[in-house]
């Protein structure tokens, strides 16, 4: 019989149907030892619809297509010079934190959605499951040609996966997959596919992306470009999967409600990473945090709640304290980062007058009553030779793990202390969010391993900071430290030397 | 509510038990009105430790940098640990006084703070 032309549909139904089979002589509980135990119940795998319907070949074509426009731009840059079309080289610190920071956690999706695209028992979503890993691998990959460019130029960018595993602000973002990948596939799509795909991409992608472009990155502008149509099939993916769940059974309400507050917050505090760069790190500046949080969580955020209502689903929990801690997160976490610069792999800075009268404008409410003087207060300290560095080692929230910088709600000169006792012990949190997380499942945060707990316990090289920082591979002297007075800066002075003829951080105020 | 999973009775090992910290216990302080230093300070140290040995020298060698500490006359500061206000003894140590592992001990001063 002469073979038929399928069309795409029935393609995607061949794939996704057709290559699977009933088992008959292992149970399906046994093959599939991961679907239950989380609670979820599914009564009809058939009802998933991929709102894509890609088929491989498809897939391919359109990968490959993206690959080759990416690589030709990141030929070009190494062959123009384009480290030296950035406005300044602190903006390379966004870049720092992101090889650093997210990269990583790209191979972990990479990882976990392989993972699921076994174990899921339903056909269509583990040929989507396994799509979006081979995504995650390529991210990987093309962000890591991508930055290698800059790594020729700039410090601290040597040595990621390394850093990754260790270094103190870095356990933010690992200690945040771990707790994914370590959960059930139902938890772990709630958490990756939905509440941080969906519902906060947008706040790590535009920042970054948008930065790259108004700072002259372009070889990140590329990389961002090539990811957005990968981005928006996981986004969709997400409210697919979390809708398909809702609807396969009521019972399965409260517990995609309990993933979606937990996941909400740690996503949330895992930005604050985010929003310090927008803030802070980026010379010529895109909006602020603040903004940036109106627009893409309380606006989108907003209208996406208001449509799952009909499932039951509400806003997730401490929304209203994000929406209150607006005005306050960027500068309690750049305050963390420049106390703590000596023991980092990025750079930070006294804040000039110009960058001050930003921050007065974009933060009216919060900025000049609680965050000037104190920056004016360092700027004294630097000037007279004395920059402030915080000699001790923070104490870091049991679940999120950031140093615990965050103040009350009500009262922004208080820190927000939380503290739970289990197994005779106490654990401290900084929030109600994460103290929400620890008092759920004692039993997962109580083995958290917090760095500065492991310094203390003798696990990381030795009992003084050089010691530790040879174990973290920071190259102590380069990658640390204030940027004034960095060979990094000295460095991009001397390109800059007849390049250019005003200071460059005047760029920033246009 | 017990942590789902895969097989009943899921734990793991506790990674910061006192006993990990080779005879300390970790103990936070934090000097409250003075955010710039940007959160608690994480210290290891032994039960025994007098209070006094604290006040005398372990936090002049953390709290010093800022030019506040110079004004500060700690003979008069509010003290309070776990939540609770504390009348801690210079002679005495620190873990007869009720000091544990993990507790959080806040000071307030005068100056109040200017960061």
């Amino acid at each position: 019989m002469a073979a038929r032309k399928l069309n795409l549909k029935q393609k995607y139904g061949h794939f996704t149907r057709g290559l699977d089979w009933e088992p008959s002589y292992q149970s399906k509980d046994d093959i599939f030892p991961f679907a239950k135990y989380e609670g979820i119940k599914v009564h009809d795998w058939d009802a998933w619809e991929d709102p894509f319907k890609l088929t491989m070949d498809a897939y391919w074509k359109f990968q490959a297509e993206k690959e080759r426009k990416l690589y030709a731009v990141i030929d070009s840059m190494a062959q123009n010079n384009g480290q030296l079309g950035i406005t300044d080289a602190r903006y390379l610190n966004a870049v720092k934190l992101f090889i650093q920071g997210v990269t990583p956690l790209e191979y972990q999706a990479h990882r976990h959605f392989a993972h699921l695209a076994r174990h899921l028992p339903g056909a269509g979503l583990r040929v989507a499951a396994q799509m979006q890993s081979i995504d995650e691998l390529r991210h990987c990959q093309t962000q890591i040609h991508t930055i290698s460019h800059y790594n020729k130029f700039f410090d601290g960018i040597h040595d990621f996966t390394h850093m990754h595993d260790r270094l103190w602000y870095l356990s933010v973002p690992k200690s945040f997959f771990d707790d994914a990948t370590t959960a059930g596939p139902f938890e772990f799509l709630t958490a990756i596919s939905f509440a941080f795909e969906y519902v906060l991409t947008n706040l790590l992608f535009v920042p970054f992306m948008s930065g790259a472009a108004y700072n002259g990155d372009m070889a990140t502008v590329t990389f961002g470009f090539s990811a957005q149509s990968d981005e928006s099939r996981h986004m969709t993916l997400g409210l697919e999967a979390v809708r398909f769940l809702l609807e396969q059974d009521e019972a399965n309400v409260p517990i995609v409600q309990g993933w979606i507050d937990k996941w909400f917050w740690r996503g949330y505090r895992l930005l604050t990473l985010v929003a310090m760069m927008m803030d802070y790190m980026l010379p010529k500046k895109v909006m602020s945090w603040a903004e940036a949080w109106e627009t893409y969580y309380e606006q989108a955020g907003g209208a996406l709640f208001a449509d799952l209502a009909r499932y039951g689903i509400r806003e997730p929990k401490y929304a209203d304290v994000a929406k209150a801690e607006k005005g306050h997160i960027t500068h309690q976490a750049w305050t963390i980062f420049y106390n703590y610069t000596h023991a980092a792999a990025v750079h930070t800075w006294d804040v000039d007058d110009q960058h001050l009268a930003w921050l007065r404008e974009k933060y009216p409410d919060t900025f000049a009553q609680h965050y000037e003087q104190r920056y004016l207060n360092w700027r004294d300290q630097a000037d007279q030779g004395k920059r402030f560095y915080n000699n001790g080692l923070p104490q870091l929230c049991q679940v999120c793990q950031v140093p615990m910088a965050f103040t009350e709600v009500d009262d922004p000169t208080t820190i927000s202390f939380r503290v739970s006792e289990f197994g005779g012990d106490k654990y401290h949190t900084c929030s109600d969010g994460c103290k929400d997380i620890f008092d759920h499942e004692p039993e997962k945060y109580s083995q958290a391993w917090l760095p500065v707990h492991q310094i203390f316990q003798g696990n990381c090289g030795g009992a003084t900071v050089p010691e530790v920082l040879d174990w973290y591979h920071i190259n102590q002297g380069a990658d640390n430290m204030d940027y004034a007075g960095s060979p990094e800066e000295a460095q991009w002075e001397k390109w800059m030397e007849g390049r250019r003829p005003a200071a460059p951080m005047a760029v920033a105020a246009e | 509510m017990p942590t789902a999973s895969l097989n009943p009775g899921y734990s793991g090992p506790v990674r910061d038990r006192v006993e990990n910290f080779g005879g300390a216990q970790l103990v936070y302080v934090h000097w409250e009105g003075h955010n710039n230093f940007c959160s608690a300070i994480t210290l290891p140290l032994p039960p025994e430790t007098p209070f006094g040995a604290l006040t005398a020298e372990i936090l002049p060698s953390l709290y010093s940098v800022d030019p506040d500490w110079a004004e500060v006359d700690l003979s008069t500061a509010r003290w309070m640990l776990d939540g609770e206000d504390w009348q801690p003894e210079a002679a005495k140590g620190i873990g007869e006084q009720g000091v544990g592992h993990k507790s959080l001990i806040r000071f307030w001063t005068q100056p109040f703070g200017r960061a």
